[in-house]
């Protein structure tokens, strides 16, 4: 009878131990992007990419709609390369569409934000493996500040 | 002068025919051909070392949680930062606090407890008349205890885990009055499965396996005395609790150290 009561109270430790990989699973892990498959990668070079690292995440409006796969530097003219890939979900960008590094809050991660431009006439659609040509740079907070003693000195 | 160095050789000697009994009855206990009827066996010390140490480690992690979200809250509100508490509180745990005082807890109170049964079963020589009985004492009572220790332990490491994260809800948001939404999803833009929790279970697994495996032999190996009795317990728990943090650091070196 005792090793009933044992099977009975261990069967009950084994359901608290699935009862906390649901919540670590559910509501603690992020099952966002990854999880549901397919992306396509897009490009874009940037002079700097300040303190943007593998994972940030590609916002449009506030909305994550995919992560920074990798970064690499272009070996012939030693500018970074940041690739996007991009939930298939949200594929149609268009040719004019523009990318700018941006930061979220004053000290917060760095992230990248997707600016959708206008399509109108023959402007095509980004397909997987473009270059986005419209870039602009992170904010470097250092040479904000150079810029703004140098031209004071000016006046 | 010789006898000095005959004694550090002594003592070596000691230490590494320790190491090989160990490995030995390690070797004996886990490779030996299953035997489906200790299954039972193991149910009842899964019951013994990780059911009745469930309690404890509900306990500590409630209030580990709980804790950190209180010091956690006094030094990011001045930054404006209480939404980081999430993300704070559950990555602590997952990564170092559940697996490392789960191990602690886990050695001083089901490792001693299994050191002092063995060490007393040995003494009362009960293993030797396992042994007349042609009943090998290392499958019948030694691999039972090391596998329940193997299953039980990272069972406990994710609910101290979970409890914890639910004791820094209680803390943080039910209390001081952080946004229950923030604290939910910033943690999960933060927490990784893999990175994270999947890390967080190999620790736990490693510590089961050094802290069960010292443990059981120590009793193993116990001199059959009151006294070695009780210097055995408590080599266990001395030296299961410094083999896993010092383990924790070269884990973490591994998993998290390098980019």
């Amino acid at each position: 009878m005792t090793s009933r009561k044992s099977e009975i109270m261990v069967g009950i430790f084994v359901l608290l131990t699935v009862a906390a990989v649901l919540l670590l699973s559910l509501k603690v892990v992020n099952q966002g992007i990854q999880s549901n498959g397919a992306t396509y990668t897009l490009k874009a070079k940037f002079d700097n990419i300040g303190g943007l690292k593998a994972r940030s995440a590609v916002k449009v409006g506030g909305v994550t709609i995919g992560r920074v796969e990798s970064i690499t530097l272009d070996s012939n003219d030693f500018t970074p390369v940041v690739i996007l890939s991009i939930n298939n979900e949200y594929s149609s960008f268009p040719e004019t569409t523009s990318v700018s590094i941006l930061t979220s809050g004053l000290l917060g991660e760095q992230y990248i934000g997707l600016q959708p431009g206008f399509s109108f006439g023959d402007i095509g659609n980004l397909a997987d493996g473009d270059f986005i040509e419209d870039t602009k740079s992170a904010l470097v907070l250092e040479d904000l500040i150079g810029q703004f003693l140098f031209s004071r000195d000016g006046e | 002068m010789i006898n000095w160095i005959a004694s550090i050789g002594a003592r070596t000697i000691d230490r590494v025919s320790a190491t090989g009994r160990a490995g030995l009855m390690l070797f004996g206990a886990i490779f030996a051909l299953p035997k489906f009827k200790n299954i039972p066996l193991t149910i009842h010390q899964i019951h013994v070392v990780g059911v009745q140490s469930l309690l404890i480690i509900i306990v500590s992690g409630l209030f580990i949680g709980m804790v950190m979200a209180l010091q956690g809250y006094t030094i990011l509100v001045d930054y404006g930062a209480e939404g980081s508490l999430g993300p704070m509180v559950s990555l602590s745990l997952l990564r170092e606090l559940g697996p490392v005082v789960t191990a602690l807890l886990f050695a001083g109170r089901a490792g001693s407890a299994l050191t002092a049964e063995i060490g007393l079963m040995k003494a009362t020589e009960q293993l030797s008349s396992l042994e007349m009985m042609a009943v090998d004492p290392l499958r019948r009572v030694v691999a039972p205890r090391f596998w329940a220790g193997m299953i039980a332990m990272p069972m406990l490491a994710l609910i101290f885990s979970a409890v914890g994260i639910l004791g820094g809800h209680l803390v943080g948001v039910d209390w001081l009055g952080v946004d229950s939404g923030s604290y939910w999803s910033i943690m999960q833009a933060t927490v990784d499965w893999n990175e994270d929790v999947v890390n967080g279970i190999i620790k736990s697994m490693v510590f089961a396996f050094v802290v069960t495996w010292i443990a059981i032999f120590k009793g193993y190996d116990a001199i059959p005395t009151s006294e070695g009795i009780s210097k055995a317990t408590t080599e266990t728990v001395v030296f299961s609790s410094l083999a896993v943090l010092g383990l924790d650091f070269v884990l973490t070196a591994i998993m998290f150290g390098i980019e």
